[in-house]
């Protein structure tokens, strides 16, 4: 027998109204298995996360299917999914200075999620919450358990958000930027440790980013978003080596490398030029097409599906172009 | 929070002390000769003299402060010019009015705001949610007097379940002590009510816009617990501030309150004794209510401290 997907995305829109974040995303994560998903801002991977999380702002609503451990995510009640979140689905959020409850010790605060999802008493939950400090390689766990919010750093306070996190052995942990507002010495720290914490509990993990190259060091697949649709899809080692879609490309192209920087000052890095353009005015047919160099008439007019090459593009990077009549 | 506690004591007794010598002087210092205000323009001066020497108001000002400060600790605010009796004892009777009146306005405000606010806080976009925006609108705009002279016209006249005024003794009766202080009391709530209910509503829909609720979300709470347990714990903050600010207006509306239901308490007393020119009843009463002001503030102050750690381990 195999195991579940730790979780199963079927054709998700998410949307306000009738403008829609997220057009028709679909993606398998195994249990155990670690995706990247990538994007530029507005690209929609913020509100796939959340739609996963069934915590979606006020006004916003999700359709399609989210198959986890046997139910539809989608179609459950608050209530029921109030008893999987931070139990067999959790996420770590983008800003841990603003994400823990200021008035109550970070110590209770694990220990919180731990009582709340298990039969355990409020003592063996607080032990249970320093052990997991030690693991999330806190100093004076101890001490530190006792502290409130604001007097511990920014590192420390993400590390808090995992501990939570994975307090209860999840099937899936979602990352949403995790690193993007901590200072740039203690990120690789913070990512070692999300990394290492999850393949210790064999939990599938769902990596946020856009930067690249932490998803190529973390993860076996990835998915690229554009304008609420994934454009390209696969393992981490085909869609970076040998990009089919434009975007994908662009993205790429557009990374620092020691190649492309130039000390001198006179830069060289590429960049995609224009913008993601806003829900209210995508173009028509693929919504790349104003900034793709490969666009053609048929990109204008008709939207491209996900090929069997893992790329939604009508002209894929390094097919041979055919001029249409 | 010992430390805390030590420094809002100490800024509150210091305040005190300013506010004890802002008031002598305002009243003593300004106004020229004592004797000669009390009496009147058609005293003589033999008179005027005879009454600064009998109330020591001759000697110098340091002096005659000093002097009213050290009986104001032993709790002596002094005697009236014209009937000799103690200030102590006409206050201590009017504090059985008014401190009710203004404590039980506060609590039936906050009874009023803290549900109002959060039901509309989270459900603006509902009816009732509207209706209540718009109650604490009207609330806000009708002055606490009106309101007075319409429930004593509906409760006490048209349906004459309730005195329209007046004053039964704790002593006498105290349901009939009770029943006279309900309208006032329900006249001083429904304001500050009105008031308290848009701070608490936007204190509600900040907090649960917070990225902390998220997480208390996404860990497993349900909207109800996350509202109660993490919400109002922290909005409770922004309120505390608020109610610690608006003690000096309730303590306005309870002089007016206490007018319009010919309430026999100590904003009434002060008023008349202005108007009698008793200057040591007036300046010890005020100092009395500044007191008051001052005590609400430092407990809402040491409340903050035990509501936020930020606060209390500040340094």
């Amino acid at each position: 027998m195999t195991t579940p997907p730790a979780i199963e995305v079927k054709n998700l829109t998410v949307g306000y109204e009738d403008l829609n974040a997220v057009r028709g995303v679909s993606f398998t994560l195994p249990a155990g298995g670690r995706m990247g998903l990538v994007g530029e801002s507005g690209s929609g991977k913020s509100m796939t996360a959340l739609a996963l999380m069934g915590l979606l702002p006020a006004g916003w609503e999700a359709h399609g299917e989210v198959l986890h451990d046997g139910v539809n995510l989608v179609t459950e009640t608050d209530k029921a999914l109030s008893s999987r979140r931070g139990r067999t689905i959790s996420m770590v959020f983008q800003d841990p200075m603003s994400s823990l409850n200021p008035v109550r010790r970070v110590g209770d605060q694990i220990a919180d999620v731990i009582h709340r999802h298990n039969k355990v008493s409020r003592r063996d939950a607080m032990r249970q919450a320093v052990d997991l400090m030690v693991q999330m390689n806190l100093p004076r766990p101890d001490q530190l358990a006792r502290s409130y919010p604001h007097q511990i750093s920014g590192g420390q306070k993400q590390r808090i958000m995992i501990a939570m996190a994975l307090a209860c052995y999840p099937q899936l942990i979602i990352a949403d930027e995790p690193t993007t507002a901590l200072d740039v010495t203690v990120q690789k720290q913070v990512l070692r440790l999300l990394n290492a914490a999850t393949r210790e509990r064999n939990s599938a993990l769902l990596m946020i980013t856009h930067d690249l190259p932490v998803i190529a060091a973390m993860c076996d697949t990835v998915a690229v978003m554009y304008a609420g649709r994934i454009v390209e899809y696969g393992p981490v080692q085909d869609v970076f080596r040998n990009p089919r879609h434009h975007y994908t490309r662009g993205l790429l192209d557009s990374q620092p490398t020691m190649d492309n920087i130039a000390l001198d000052g006179s830069s060289r890095l590429v960049s995609i030029p224009g913008m993601v353009p806003p829900l209210q005015r995508l173009p028509s047919g693929c919504a790349f097409n104003p900034r793709c160099p490969a666009a053609t008439e048929k990109c204008r007019t008709e939207m491209p599906e996900l090929g069997p090459n893992g790329a939604a593009c009508w002209h894929p990077v390094g097919a041979v172009q055919v001029v249409e009549a | 929070m010992p430390v805390y506690i030590a420094r809002k004591l100490a800024f509150f007794l210091l305040a005190v002390l300013a506010a004890s010598i802002a008031i002598f002087l305002l009243i003593r210092g300004a106004g020229g000769n004592v004797a000669a205000v009390i009496l009147g323009k058609d005293a003589t001066a033999e008179a005027i003299n005879a009454l600064a020497q009998q109330y020591g108001l001759d000697r110098p000002l340091f002096v005659q402060y000093f002097d009213w400060i050290g009986n104001l600790l032993q709790g002596d605010l002094g005697r009236s010019f014209r009937t000799n009796e103690p200030v102590t004892d006409l206050v201590v009777s009017r504090l059985s009015i008014s401190i009710p009146l203004c404590v039980s306005g506060l609590i039936l405000g906050l009874v009023i705001a803290i549900p109002a606010g959060t039901y509309s806080a989270l459900n603006s976009d509902k009816p009732l949610g509207a209706v209540i925006a718009l109650l604490s609108q009207v609330g806000i705009a009708v002055p606490v007097f009106w309101a007075g002279i319409l429930l004593s016209l509906l409760f006490g006249v048209r349906l004459g379940w309730l005195p329209t005024g007046g004053w039964t003794n704790w002593d006498v009766s105290f349901w009939g002590a009770v029943r006279s202080l309900v309208l006032p009391v329900i006249s001083l709530g429904l304001i500050l009510g009105a008031s308290l209910t848009r701070y608490v509503r936007s204190a509600v829909l900040d907090v649960m816009n917070q990225d902390y609720v998220r997480t208390a979300r996404a860990t497993g709470m349900t909207r109800m617990q996350a509202l109660l347990q993490v919400g109002l714990r922290n909005a409770a903050l922004p309120i505390a501030t608020v109610v610690g600010l608006q003690i000096a207006e309730l303590i306005g509306g309870t002089v007016i309150i206490e007018t319009v239901f010919s309430l026999p308490g100590l904003s009434r007393m002060i008023l008349a004794n202005v108007a009698a020119r008793e200057v040591i009843v007036v300046q010890s009463t005020v100092m009395l209510i500044i007191i008051f002001v001052m005590f609400i503030n430092l407990i809402v102050d040491l409340l903050y401290g035990v509501l936020d750690p930020r606060v209390r381990l500040a340094r």
